[in-house]
């Protein structure tokens, strides 16, 4: 259990709460202002930087995490709305010094030039391969009931639009889902 | 951003108790516009109660085939759904045009149904907005309102709601579901957005401290055969510039039955009652949906910036209805009980 001392500047409960969050599969009790969002707990308390504040108003998906298996943005939710939730950010997804697939597969395609949406680019789209194995459709899937056909290039593009690159990598992260996601059997 | 208390429950009636019992509480859902609102010093609630652990999460198959959805089922279970999905297209395509995947994973129904509109200078606390500061004047009316209301707005204010999930649902007739200080009540969606006129400030007819509990959705045999398209300056993530829900029961080549609803032109959802008027017993042709739909549309009065709005809702109208008569006409599309034959002139 990791604890964090309470800041000098916190104001005083009942405008703050004991908030428990596990992150990347460790434990956390935080005594964290009600106002702090998820993306500031995880960046400015817990040290954890690699979700990025892009916008901070839910625009541009560099907060992007995955909350108990879905994905969200953190600089929209309250950590204390979250307590007791499972948090993934991009820290969490190497295993033992290796790359996920997915971030080989960035590499691979020069998925990025300054890297700054690309934690939330990964995350996101982590979270849109798990839409996708559970056959949710998207707006642009043709028949809604029978769900997707397929992981194309325009249904790709659809539900990554919640994830703006201002460097514009946008054909090669395409490339590199649509490896990630043939390599686990997502088509 | 003031700093707040946060409550939370698992009891519909405290949630109800905490808010009503003080004047500048908030509930709290998905946070997706209320977090938003409260960074930009627009929402500055003293207490907030997250009603996202009350058990409102479910959606539930009524016996005569309509829906009750909880006010806390996310907006991408909701589109998810395989009943909405099957039976009601029109309610899972307006979900899944809105926001992002992250955004609809975090967005609640009845949050999505209580978003405040987009207007820049509602956004913006050091410009003028009746609806923020009633008195204050709108800075809408000569400023940038490309994006708001053409039907019902009024001098005082002429904003536009946001929701693209309330148009399709205006369209499908479909009941709030409202547990209010003074006991549990229906308010009709159709009346539960108010139009702006004197009071801007006030937005819904749901009195204050009043929580949304479920939204039903009344059967409707032909809602297998609705869509929903919405223009907007781009291909996703964007808000809509307009919107056209529909549905429609064709019997041979005449319009037997059709619901409407029109999205970014005004302070609520809009239902074109007179356009579907004068559908109801038509050929289905292009023809008729542009009469029918410019027989609304005679109401309308554009701002400076968004003339734009009447022919774009006009020929989404058509285009949308079309699109709807030539997938019950063509191969494999399921034809109606009459055998949907209808022709379109082209
Ligand atoms: C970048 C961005 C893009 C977007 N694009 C679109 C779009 O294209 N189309 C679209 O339709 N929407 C769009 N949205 C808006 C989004 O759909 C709404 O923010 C969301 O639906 C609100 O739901 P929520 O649960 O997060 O509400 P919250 O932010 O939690 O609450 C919103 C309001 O509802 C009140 N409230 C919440 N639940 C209840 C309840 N049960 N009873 C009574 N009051 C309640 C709150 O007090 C608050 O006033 C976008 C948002 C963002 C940030
Ligand atoms: S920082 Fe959260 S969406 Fe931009
Ligand atoms: S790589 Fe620079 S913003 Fe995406």
């Amino acid at each position: 259990m990791v604890r964090t001392s309470p800041r000098a500047d916190l104001p005083e409960p009942p405008y703050r709460s004991p908030v428990r969050l596990s992150v990347n599969g460790r434990p956390h009790e935080l005594d964290l202002d009600n106002r702090t969002t998820l993306l500031d707990a995880l960046r400015e308390h817990l040290g954890l930087i690699g979700a990025k504040k892009g916008c901070d108003h839910g625009q541009c998906g560099s907060c992007t995490v995955l909350l108990d298996g879905r994905r969200v943005k953190s600089c929209l939710a309250f950590a204390v709305a979250a307590d007791g939730a499972d948090l993934v950010s991009v820290e969490g997804l190497a295993e033992d010094g290796h790359l996920h697939p997915l971030q080989s597969c960035f590499v691979q395609h020069d998925a990025f030039q300054c890297g700054y949406c690309t934690s939330g680019q990964l995350c996101s789209a982590l979270g849109m391969l798990d839409e996708l194995r559970q056959g949710w459709p998207s707006v642009v899937t043709p028949d809604l009931a029978a769900g997707p056909d397929g992981l194309t290039e325009p249904e790709i593009r659809e539900r990554m639009s919640g994830n703006i690159c201002r460097c514009a990598a946008y054909p090669h992260i395409v490339s590199a889902i649509r490896e990630a996601a043939a390599a686990e059997g997502v088509r | 951003m003031r700093s707040f208390r946060y409550e939370r429950s698992t009891d519909p009636g405290r949630a109800v108790a905490l808010v009503a019992g003080e004047p500048d509480a908030a509930y709290l859902g998905g946070g997706t516009n209320l977090v938003d609102l409260m960074k930009l010093g627009v929402a500055r609630p003293g207490l907030l109660v997250d009603v996202t652990r009350l058990p409102l999460d479910s959606v539930e198959t009524l016996p005569d085939g309509g829906l009750r959805i909880g006010a806390t089922v996310r907006n991408s279970d909701l589109a998810a759904h395989p009943t909405v999905r099957r039976d009601f297209p029109v309610l899972a395509r307006a979900l899944l045009a809105g926001a992002s995947g992250q955004l609809r994973n975090m967005a609640t129904v009845g949050g999505n149904l209580l978003q405040r509109t987009r207007c820049y200078y509602f956004q913006d606390v050091s410009r003028p907005c009746n609806k923020r500061e009633p008195g204050a004047g709108c800075s809408a009316l000569e400023g940038q309102n490309r994006d708001l209301a053409i039907l019902g707005w009024s001098p005082q204010c002429v904003a536009t709601h946001p929701s693209d999930m309330a148009v399709a649902l205006v369209a499908l007739d479909a009941v709030v579901e409202v547990l209010e200080p003074a006991g549990a009540r229906d308010i009709p969606l159709a009346e539960f957005h108010r139009l702006p006129g004197e009071r801007p400030d006030q937005e819904t007819t749901l009195a204050p401290g009043g929580l949304v509990t479920a939204v039903r959705i009344p059967a409707l045999p032909f809602g297998r055969r609705s869509t929903y398209r919405k223009a907007r300056d781009r291909a996703s993530f964007a808000f809509a510039a307009g919107s056209v829900a529909a549905a429609i029961d064709l019997d041979g080549g005449l319009v037997r039955d059709v619901r409407l609803g029109w999205g970014a032109v005004a302070h609520r959802p809009w239902r074109p009652r007179l356009a579907e008027a004068a559908l109801r017993g038509q050929p289905a042709t292009e023809e008729t949906f542009r009469l029918a739909a410019e027989e609304e549309l005679a109401a309308a009065r554009p701002l400076t910036q968004n003339a734009f709005k009447i022919p774009l809702i006009r020929n989404l109208t058509v285009r949308t209805l079309v699109e709807l008569v030539e997938d019950s006409a063509g191969p494999g599309g399921e034809a109606g009980p009459t055998g949907g034959t209808a022709g379109v002139d082209r």
